[in-house]
């Protein structure tokens, strides 16, 4: 259980990004943020691990509360939270194993780490999830030559070597094609049932949010101003999130192409 | 792809540069024992380096503070390194021009490519300071030895690059400067020159910041310029002479490093 | 396309302001060129007389003699191994140099400070220099040249190492440190690997740099070849002193072609 209260980040003396949020997230639950670029999405994933730190407020993960820790704690605290980033943030010039096992680096002892020595069961693990996800067969090749598709799946399985209580995707499928990235929602929805792990995905394609979440949250000027079920996004609350974007840059993906490689 | 087989692998190994053990165990033996080798070879004194870190202390207490009592000797010293760095720019520059010429692929005949390029590597492949040496018996100690090493040392760098570029111009233009009828001289003025000029000028510039950072040290072993300054201060124990020297040659390399780049940072 | 009363008969390239500028540069210059030419302090009967002073010494090298060839062929491989040595040791104390030195990587604002000192005082004192230095310190020898080019490499290869670390991509270390792995295993992971085609690069640059250094290092009592040279010049032995000449540019030569070799094997 994800709980965040009264959530502020303000960068400098400018007005805030993020304005007081409260939001909740249960056990194994898929929940997607949605929201125009600069409603600030991305800093709320961001300030849930601290890659950014937030200006005030509380979160607080499985009754562990996050916004209080600094250093050792802090990085234990990481080790929980698996994070799917938009351009996969892989290690290019590394193998795919490496990239992978570089999920487990918080627990590992430094020597380790540093001459790949990886444990028994560690390998083990990689191998099962990269075999779930289809990439097993990549194992030794390098990140910079796999596809995007699969280079998110290298994503994917890194942060799930973490052993993760919770998983944080910022547009997981933004630099992916439509195929591509129906393939990579679909396989973080069916991990969320296998593993029990709630998922919270900033997304940019409404199309995707609604036939992949159970739970959609729309955000607007650092607001959370929509929260309730797929169902219930109808073209008025459509209308009220995403006042003054045109209607491709939603992402309504039934007669429109999105353009999403280009406003990401 | 195939399936995994029944069981998971439970080890993996990055897989190593070379592939082939034999050679990668030998490569690495191989540069071990050089290594080692090298070290043994080492003709280590150790009472001498001991005795050296006493006389180290000696020196640099010496050095300190800095004098610039004889702040003349100095200001003469930079400005005759100056007059030398600019000498040799023009002359290695103009000297340059032709050399490269005979350097470029495109344009020279064979055996002048090869006289060209043998020209430049022997102009690159000799430190300036064995240039010099020759130079002083040849010529005399002096300002005018450390002239003709920096030229040399500038024909070395800047009729290289300036032969690459020449290699890479567009044809195109000299086509059609022949197309209309124009005769050697003409196609290298109207389409030869404009494409390699920006390059030319940079090059100029940078090898004037170059050759001043080189007059410094051609002047250890006599050629002139603030380096024999400095090389007689070191000569008379004068420690204290050596390091002001010293501390003004870096700051004024800085500064003519910095000028240089922001002048070619305009041109570019 | 601009409707004109008259067509113009003058064209120039450069407005009025450009040409008064040109002229200006040419100007300055031009005064510099005559400034250095009348205040040099040099005996013009010797410029006349160089051309044929030159060609005297060059005619006194042929033939080369190569009765040393022996002794000359082992004292460079010791040079060669001045070299090596002086390069394996300084690209081993470049590198926490170079993290020092790069903005995103150093700890902070005073070990930003102390790596660009090291840098730059390594960096703009020439290896003769520091060869003097280190001559006077740990005498005549082997020991004070590879003191001396290492000296001087360290602020070479830390500098454009630490250009490189500051220009590596962000991104996977902001996904490294979401993992929470420690600042060490964040560079052993996310930095190193994308600093690794640089460091090669730099280091097989310096290693041909320092071969060409370690070629005079003798002059100044450094050890190596310049010793050989300098003893052949000292006796008017001009024939010898051309087989050490030949020698170098054979060494200088072949360590081109070995470094463009291994660059291409290994990036």
């Amino acid at each position: 259980m994800l709980k965040i209260s009264q959530l502020v980040k303000r960068y400098g003396n400018g007005a805030p990004v993020l304005k007081g949020l409260d939001l909740e997230v249960p056990g194994e639950s898929v929940v997607s943020v949605i929201g125009a670029s600069g409603a600030g999405k991305s800093t709320l994933l961001r300030c849930i691990n601290r890659l950014v730190e937030p200006s005030s407020g509380s979160i607080e993960l499985n009754g562990l509360m996050l916004t209080d820790l600094k250093g050792a704690g802090l990085r234990a605290a990481r080790r929980r939270i698996g994070m799917i980033f938009q351009s996969f943030n892989l290690v290019d010039r590394l193998t795919v194993m490496e990239n992978v096992q570089s999920g487990r680096l918080g627990y590992l002892p430094t020597w380790r780490a540093v001459l790949r020595r990886y444990p028994k069961e560690d390998i083990r693990r990689a191998f099962e999830l990269m075999e779930r996800v289809g990439i097993a067969h990549y194992a030794n090749k390098r990140a910079d030559e796999l596809s995007g598709g699969e280079r998110q799946r290298v994503g994917v399985v890194r942060a799930l070597m973490q052993e993760p209580e919770i998983l944080l995707a910022d547009e997981p499928t933004a630099s992916l094609d439509p195929k591509t990235s129906e393939q990579i929602m679909d396989l973080l929805r069916a991990l969320s049932r296998e593993f029990s792990l709630p998922v919270l995905i900033n997304i940019h394609n409404v199309a995707e949010a609604k036939q992949y979440t159970d739970r959609i949250v729309g955000m607007r000027y650092g607001r959370i101003i929509f929260d309730a079920e797929p169902a219930a996004l109808d073209t008025a609350a459509m209308d009220e999130i995403y006042a003054g974007v045109p209607a491709e840059e939603r992402g309504e993906m039934d007669n429109v192409t999105p353009l999403r490689a280009n406003n990401a | 792809m195939s399936a995994l087989p029944d069981t998971v692998p439970d080890t993996w190994r990055k897989p190593p540069m070379i592939a082939n053990p034999v050679l990668r165990y030998g490569l690495m033996a191989a540069i071990v024992l050089y290594l080692g080798w090298a070290l043994v070879m080492l003709p280590l004194d150790w009472a001498r380096v001991s005795e050296g870190i006493s006389r180290a202390g000696r020196i640099f207490s010496g050095a300190f503070p800095p004098s610039f009592a004889r702040s003349g000797l100095l200001i003469d010293g930079f400005l005759e390194s100056l007059k030398i760095a600019i000498l040799a720019t023009v002359g290695g520059v103009l000297l340059s021009i032709p050399i490269a010429f005979m350097a470029a692929k495109n344009l020279a005949p064979r055996p002048i490519y090869y006289l060209g390029r043998a020209l430049i590597v022997v102009a690159r492949s000799f430190h300036p300071v064995i240039v010099a040496i020759i130079f002083v018996k040849a010529v005399g100690f002096g300002p005018f030895a450390g002239v003709l090493t920096l030229i040399v040392y500038s024909i070395g760098f800047v009729a290289k690059m300036l032969a690459e570029r020449i290699e890479e111009i567009d044809w195109g233009q000299v086509e059609a400067m022949r197309a209309v009828g124009a005769g050697y001289f003409p196609t290298l003025i109207y389409a030869v020159f404009p494409q390699i000029m920006p390059r030319q000028i940079g090059l100029t510039i940078y090898q004037l910041d170059s050759n001043l950072r080189a007059s410094a040290v051609v002047g250890i072993v006599g050629a002139g310029g603030i380096g024999s300054t400095l090389a007689n201060a070191f000569g008379r124990y004068d420690y204290d002479f050596a390091l002001a020297i010293t501390i003004v040659i870096v700051a004024v390399i800085l500064v003519s490093e910095a000028i240089s780049g922001q002048i070619r940072k305009r041109i570019w | 396309m601009v409707s004109m009363e008259t067509t113009p008969e003058e064209w120039a390239r450069f407005t009025p302001r450009e040409r008064l500028q040109r002229f200006a540069i040419f100007l300055v210059v031009v005064a510099a060129i005559v400034w250095a030419l009348t205040s040099i302090d040099v005996i013009w009967a010797w410029v006349f007389d160089a051309p044929q002073q030159i060609g005297d010494l060059l005619g006194r090298m042929v033939p080369p003699d190569a009765t040393n060839l022996p002794s000359i062929l082992w004292v460079l491989v010791e040079t060669v191994n001045i070299a090596t040595i002086a390069t394996a040791i300084a690209v081993f104390i470049s590198l926490p140099v170079a993290y020092i030195a790069a903005q995103n990587t150093t700890p902070n604002a005073a070990t930003l400070w102390l790596g660009r000192l090291i840098l730059v005082s390594s960096r703009s004192v020439n290896t003769i220099i520091w060869a003097l230095l280190f001559v006077a310190i740990f005498g005549p020898g082997i020991v004070a040249g590879i003191v001396a080019i290492m000296f001087r490499s360290i602020g070479f290869i830390g500098k454009l190492l630490g250009e490189a670390i500051e220009e590596i991509d962000r991104r996977p270390v902001e996904a490294l440190e979401a993992t929470g792995a420690s600042r060490f295993k964040v560079i052993a992971y996310a930095i190193v690997p994308q600093v690794m085609p640089t460091f090669w690069a730099v280091a097989i640059l310096r290693w041909d740099i320092n071969l060409r250094e370690s070629t005079v290092l003798g002059l100044v009592g450094a050890g190596g070849i310049g010793l050989i040279l300098q003893s052949a010049i000292d006796t008017f032995n001009w024939q010898e002193a051309a087989t050490v000449l030949l020698s170098i540019l054979a060494l200088v030569v072949l360590g081109e072609i070995v470094s463009a070799w291994l660059r291409k094997r290994i990036i």
